[in-house]
């Protein structure tokens, strides 16, 4: 199990909120979800062995949301 | 599309739309159109592209809104009306981004605080590693204006340190051997090797970042409301806008009612209040956790404290030594010496005195007994000693000259702890401990009463005495004295069976049944033990009473701020929608007033971030000033 944090570029509607944390917590893998709007970071609790933390920030920017930064602990 | 584009592509339609105003006034019809239409499909792109991205999602747009009013001015020829739609979106997006950072910005200069090199020993060499990189265990140097990159004590040098990040106190500290130092603060002047204890997400400092982001996130019970309201509000927005076509046939203001009514201000009005608050408070040293905590913490009427390390510092001191036939170092001396295997707090804080007042200890006792409750008794350099409460010499048979019973109970009721020292069974001095009210809880208590509370009790464990001096010290409504914790959860229970909003005050481990009791519990933080800063719903960093004080005014302010921004925006939307109705409000004006709007709620939310208790004539202008009436719709 790992954890992740993606920095984003401000988030400006909390309807961005909804809109990643239902596309994350349907993908394979992802056992949790968290969007903090307010510090514009998602953080997702995965297992490394079905899905990596690159394909997840993938997922993350196609649905238009530019990532930052990424950090795995 | 990310920032950069976002302000190219206003950037572009803002000058199309000045262009199309040039030919406007030079008759270039044809042009003009072509400039508008042009202006409109730059900026509608990107908003559409988000639209669909949101309906892909299943989840309903602003964006989604604005498309389809947007094709519909084209579709009937409003080509103005489309381009100046297509550029306030974007534009008032854009400003809300920016100024809804502001509102952030309390969060963002604290992590900014975050340490993100550190050098450490290893090998016998100096290397900087990233503070990802360092180890439990290993050896950290820090040197003048760096900052602490882990939690550990001192095991090398001296240093004054700023704590602002940890405690929201810029005074700086000084520390040196075995003194804890905490990630997050900075070294102003001095060296020191630190053992790192702590790394990386388990810092103080860290823990205090994520604990703060969740208390953002964590929702007020008005935020919850109003986004159950626009979860309601939006879809049946869309079937009133049909209904208003049935009705009137009108397809631009239905178009125009369409735009109007995205719950835009409303559904940002209360959070960006909430954030600026907490914010506030991180900065200031009050951990509030969330804006329900704010919401009942701006209720509360009545405050219960504890007493020993909440009005009181929790550390007592030794206030006078007193010796019959004795120096008074010598006597402080010999009863450090019998002391040394004490681990009550009583004898620690005479071995303290002794060594701040240099006194070499070098006599081991011998034969020591430890009387529970009562002292200890030893033998040293052959003298027999016994060191203790009234009861101890009693037991002993040893008898107490009335002098010295007389100084006893006169140190007494000034608030003090006597402790007898005999030496071969004969009274030889008094050593008196007492802990201190805190410097600052008078004006706190003063301020918080001001402020609005009606009841301050006062409830512990400690003896009739000192309780009634600390009580009539600050002028509390009631004292309960030589309670045990249960009885403390029984009193707050009871006042919040007689109605009242209760706030508990703790410093965190003996209190913690009370304070999760209460409606609300506040821990004081002593730099971060886990227990106060995971059970309390409000933390002091610094365990100043003035940090309460702040938060108790603050949170009286942020919640006035939501309130101010709520009616607000509803005011707004309902006006404007009034405005369509009445047809005196058209799409691209109302679209103005609508951004304004949504400015204004946030600019309003950003004052809180300077909030002050200190001045008093701030506060006042806050609950009169709001931003209602600078607009005129």
């Amino acid at each position: 199990m790992k954890k992740a944090v993606f920095q984003m570029e401000p988030f400006s509607c909390p309807s961005c909120v909804k809109k990643i944390e239902g596309a994350l917590a349907r993908a394979n893998g992802v056992q949790k979800v968290k969007v903090l709007f307010h510090s514009n970071k998602v953080r997702v609790e995965f297992d490394e062995a079905i899905v990596a933390a690159n394909d997840l920030q993938e997922l993350i920017e196609k649905l238009g949301y530019p990532v930052l930064n990424l950090k795995v602990a | 599309m990310n920032a950069k584009q976002t302000v190219r592509v206003t950037a572009i339609s803002a000058i199309l739309l000045a262009a199309a105003i040039i030919m406007h006034i030079a008759g270039w019809h044809d042009a003009r159109q072509i400039t508008l239409v042009t202006s409109t499909l730059i900026a509608g792109t990107p908003i559409t592209i988000k639209s669909f991205k949101a309906i892909r999602m299943k989840a309903f747009s602003i964006e989604l809104l604005v498309t389809i009013a947007v094709v519909g001015a084209l579709f009937i020829g409003e080509y103005v009306e489309s381009a100046v739609v297509t550029f306030l979106f974007l534009f008032g997006a854009m400003l809300e981004i920016r100024t809804m950072e502001k509102t952030r910005s309390s969060l963002k200069a604290l992590t900014d605080l975050a340490p993100l090199e550190a050098r450490v020993m290893r090998d016998g060499e100096i290397l900087t590693v990233s503070v990802d990189n360092v180890e439990i265990g290993d050896q950290v140097i820090v040197r003048s204006g760096e900052k602490v990159p882990v939690d550990g004590p001192i095991i090398s040098g001296t240093a004054t340190l700023n704590e602002a990040a940890i405690t929201g106190e810029s005074v700086p500290a000084s520390k040196m051997l075995d003194d804890q130092v905490f990630s997050g603060t900075l070294v102003e002047h001095g060296y020191i090797e630190v053992i790192a204890v702590r790394v990386g997400n388990d810092t103080t400092f860290a823990r205090i970042i994520e604990l703060v982001e969740e208390a953002q996130e964590s929702k007020s019970k008005t935020e919850k409301f109003l986004e159950r309201f626009a979860t309601i509000y939006t879809p049946s927005i869309v079937l009133l806008s049909v209904l208003v076509y049935l009705l009137t046939r009108n397809i631009e203001m239905t178009l125009t009612f369409l735009v109007i009514a995205c719950p835009g201000a409303l559904v940002i009005s209360a959070p960006v209040s909430i954030v600026a608050g907490i914010g506030n408070g991180a900065r200031n040293g009050v951990l509030i956790k969330g804006g329900e905590v704010m919401e009942q913490l701006a209720k509360i009427d009545t405050i219960v404290f504890d007493k020993t390390g909440t009005l009181t510092r929790g550390r007592p001191e030794v206030t006078d030594v007193y010796g019959l036939g004795i120096e008074k170092e010598e006597l402080l001396r010999l009863t450090a010496e019998a002391e040394m295997i004490s681990e009550h707090h009583l004898g620690r804080t005479i071995v303290k005195e002794a060594k701040k007042r240099a006194i070499h200890l070098s006599n081991q006792p011998e034969d020591a007994e430890v009387v529970k409750g009562n002292g200890i008794m030893a033998t040293v350099e052959g003298k027999h000693l016994a060191v203790g409460n009234r009861k101890l010499m009693e037991d002993q048979k040893i008898p107490i000259p009335s002098e010295m019973e007389d100084y006893a109970s006169q140190r007494e009721k000034a608030g003090n702890t006597a402790i007898f020292v005999s030496i071969s069974r004969e009274i030889t001095g008094i050593i008196s401990v007492a802990d201190q009210i805190r410097p600052e809880a008078a004006e706190a208590l003063a301020k918080l009463r001001k402020n609005g509370i009606k009841q301050m009790i006062m409830l512990t464990g400690d003896n009739r005495h000192t309780a009634q001096l600390v009580g009539e010290h600050l002028g509390l409504d009631e004292i309960y004295a030589e309670l045990l914790p249960k009885d403390k959860v029984a009193a707050v229970q009871s006042l919040k069976e007689q109605g009242h909003r209760v706030a508990m005050a703790g410093d965190g481990i003996n209190d913690a049944p009370a304070i999760a009791t209460a409606d609300i519990g506040l821990a004081m933080g002593e730099g971060g033990t886990d227990i106060s800063m995971e059970t309390a719903d409000i933390v002091l960093m610094a365990d100043r009473l003035d940090q309460f004080s702040h938060a108790y005014a603050l949170a009286k302010a942020t919640v006035q701020n939501m309130k101010q921004n709520t009616f607000f925006a509803v005011g707004t939307v309902f006006l404007l929608l009034l405005g369509v109705l009445l047809g005196k409000v058209f799409l691209a004006s109302g679209m103005l007033v609508h951004e304004v709007s949504v400015l204004l709620v946030i600019l309003n939310a950003i004052r809180l971030i300077r909030y002050t208790n200190d001045k008093p004539s701030n506060q006042k202008q806050s609950e009169v000033i709001s931003d209602e009436p600078r607009i005129t719709l």
